[in-house]
């Protein structure tokens, strides 16, 4: 009798616990009327979703410096570190949601997908997304052409190198880091014809040692420059303990290596954020794939370093004009690959599309593309 | 032929950098072990001891009390997995993965605020290479071992003094038999639980200079996570090394070596009968795990006595159950 009483009371328990569960559900949802009008300043509150730690000094360091800058402008952010690329991240978005934040930046490619769930449930939310190509109504998709940033510091590791080797310690074999590596090599033959670039991967995206040990193995067979596409400092160290220079990355980390140090692409997510969200105040906001060149300054040039060798200026300068002038681009054919065959006739130049999946190497690139089979 | 002495050499004198953490993680680990101890937070105490040596190294600028620093921490941990395992008769296993996770959390903790610091010019040099007089001449080994920061001397001299201990003096003996019988070892009059405490937490020490020798030498800087795994590999050295501290010096090295090899061979086509093929790297990196296990079949297989595993390994002891 006493269980079955028991049973009846925890059914009845559950029972009541899901209808007002339900219920709660109902109610929570903010009223559904898009009519797209502007948003006080005050009342806007940013919620960023970092895959890593914000003292990476790396990718997630960088969008952080953006949140600042919106900080600074006057806009209210929340920010979670080392949010996986897995369904916690629909969790993370949830509760920042819950916290009263309006609007969502989800900053690393594996964060698409969840953050796409959400915002299909959340119409009044704004959505933002880093480095993935999925849209909705209330749903951007951004990122910087980063690619065209590389090309310049190939200028200044190419005008550098005496051995006539330049290393490059890449991390995962995606079209992201295919294309910059591609692009780095061309900005280096662009000034010197001669040089070859040496890819090694290290096959992680975060691996302290083995970026340094890769880094040491290619000043090992002979390269004097280095350049990254990896988040930590390590082969900029390498590079000083050698006596060899390097290019960076995310951040301008001349203090870590003062001897090497030639320059690093940097990413200013804060020129996206503080123009997004004025068209949000405004009230002109609509959803859109925005992949921003170097001249809105959503990606840039570290300053040059006295390390860099004399003319190094004047070429990037010329450079950088005749690109934003729109007299060529980085990715103009006639390109082989460095098997010889050629991927872009002359006259012809890549779409974003190709860009977007690019995974083969250009001519004097030493390495290879893994294939993802 | 001299390009490639020199290559070789510069290769393995990667291998050594690469080998020395683990080398010292290894020696920690046997320490544990050879009590009947099996510690799986290898991972967690290297964390630990690099990121307190780092602060150390940056705060007071000198190398030695940063490295012993890093040591005391790791062996407070270590002090930790003793009194649950030793005194409180805790699972082994689950407190050793409770104390990775600890180590880990409380590393990345101290080091959210060292992340672009950068360690004095005092702590730098004097850990920097340091070519031995004359020793530095001799081929290839003058390169891999004789040209390293002193780290590297210290480690093996630590390596060579461990097996001296263990195998060489009556504490050693003692140490061994609490391992092997510790009721027969309790009934001869020796101190077990003593024992037990004293070389769990100086193999803790041991693991927390290894990882202190990532931190101040051979990344050198503060990176979340720096050890990226290396405590396990550490763990399955232990028994690739066969609880021996002098093949563990071979044995760090060669998988020093392995890892290097990743990088040397990623862009090596190499030609079989016509046949070009590369050399996988994700092949590679399993390749010690996979040695460990042909280790782990051939002692299993020839039962030779000095090369078993402590025979009270894992279990605790009560002292009642006599």
């Amino acid at each position: 009798m006493k269980k079955v009483f028991t049973l009846l009371l925890v059914l009845t328990l559950v029972f009541t616990t899901l209808v007002g569960c339900k219920k709660e559900d109902g109610t929570d949802k903010p009223g559904t009327t898009s009519d797209n009008k502007g948003i006080a300043k005050e009342d806007l509150l940013i919620g960023f979703l970092y895959v890593g730690p914000i003292g990476d000094q790396g990718y997630s360091y960088a969008h952080d410096l953006g949140r600042l800058d919106l900080e600074a402008a006057g806009y209210k952010t929340k920010y979670v570190e080392n949010v996986p690329e897995t369904a916690d991240c629909e969790k993370s978005i949830r509760d920042l949601i819950d916290q009263g934040c309006n609007v969502i930046i989800a900053t690393s490619f594996g964060h698409m997908d969840w953050t796409y769930n959400v915002s299909l449930e959340y119409p009044d939310v704004k959505f933002f997304h880093c480095s993935g190509y999925q849209t909705g109504d209330n749903m951007s998709a951004f990122f910087g052409r980063m690619y065209q940033i590389r090309f310049l510091s190939g200028i200044a590791a190419g005008l550098k190198t005496e051995t006539n080797k330049i290393g490059y310690v890449a991390a995962m074999p995606l079209a992201e880091v295919v294309r910059g590596a591609n692009a780095f090599a061309l900005g280096v033959q662009s000034v010197n014809p001669d040089a070859t670039v040496e890819v090694k991967w290290t096959n992680s995206w975060y691996d302290p040692a083995a970026e340094k040990a890769a880094a040491v193995e290619l000043l090992n067979s002979g390269a004097d420059v280095l350049a990254q596409h990896c988040d930590t400092t390590g082969p900029q160290i390498a590079a000083e303990e050698k006596g060899a220079f390097a290019v960076g990355y995310n951040a301008n980390t001349f203090d870590v290596a003062p001897g090497a140090f030639l320059t690093a692409p940097l990413w200013n997510w804060g020129v996206y954020y503080l123009a997004q969200m004025q068209q949000i105040v405004d009230g002109t906001w609509e959803a859109s794939n925005y992949w921003g060149s170097m001249d809105t300054g959503i990606v840039s040039l570290a300053d040059l370093t006295n390390n860099c060798a004399p003319g190094t200026k004047e070429a990037i300068e010329a450079a950088y004009n005749a690109i934003a002038a729109g007299e060529y681009d980085v990715f103009d054919g006639p390109l082989t690959n460095n098997e010889g065959i050629e991927m872009v006739p002359e006259g012809s130049t890549m779409s974003d599309a190709d860009l977007l999946a690019m995974v083969w190497f250009v001519d004097g690139i030493i390495g290879s593309v893994p294939k993802s089979n | 032929m001299n390009d490639f002495i020199n290559a070789l050499a510069l290769f393995l004198q990667s291998a050594v950098t690469m080998g020395t953490p683990l080398l010292l993680a290894t020696i920690g680990g046997i320490l544990a072990e050879k009590v009947g101890h099996l510690n799986l937070g290898v991972e967690g105490m290297m964390l630990m001891g690099a990121v307190i040596g780092y602060v150390t190294g940056i705060n007071t600028g000198n190398p030695f009390i940063a490295i012993i620093a890093a040591g005391l921490v790791a062996a407070l941990g270590a002090l930790i997995y003793a009194f649950i395992t030793v005194s409180l008769k805790g699972n082994q296993i689950v407190t050793g993965l409770a104390l990775t996770i600890f180590g880990t959390g409380f590393a990345n903790f101290i080091g959210s605020s060292l992340v672009g610091v950068t360690l004095p010019a005092s702590v730098k040099g004097a850990l920097s290479d340091f070519e031995m007089p004359i020793l530095k001449d001799i081929p290839i080994l003058g390169k891999m071992i004789f040209s390293q920061s002193i780290y590297v001397y210290v480690s093996l001299l630590l390596a060579l003094l461990v097996w001296f201990y263990i195998k060489k003096t009556s504490f050693g003996l003692n140490m061994r038999s609490v391992g092997e019988n510790p009721a027969a070892a309790d009934a001869s009059g020796i101190n077990v639980t003593l024992y037990k405490y004293i070389n769990i937490c100086l193999g803790g020490f041991m693991c927390g200079i290894g990882g202190a020798y990532l931190s101040l030498v051979s990344v050198p800087s503060w990176q979340d996570n720096i050890t990226a795994g290396i405590g396990w590999i550490a763990v399955a050295l232990v028994i690739f090394a066969t609880w021996n501290p002098i093949r563990a010096i071979f044995g760090a090295y060669l998988f020093g070596a392995i890892q290097c090899l990743d990088y040397k061979l990623q862009n090596v086509k190499f030609n079989f009968f016509g046949n070009p093929f590369t050399i996988n790297a994700q092949l590679l990196s399993i390749l010690p795990y996979f040695m460990t296990i042909i280790v782990l079949i051939f002692i299993n297989i020839r039962k030779k006595k000095e090369n078993q595993p402590p025979a009270g390994l894992g279990s605790a002891y009560f002292r009642e159950e006599r």
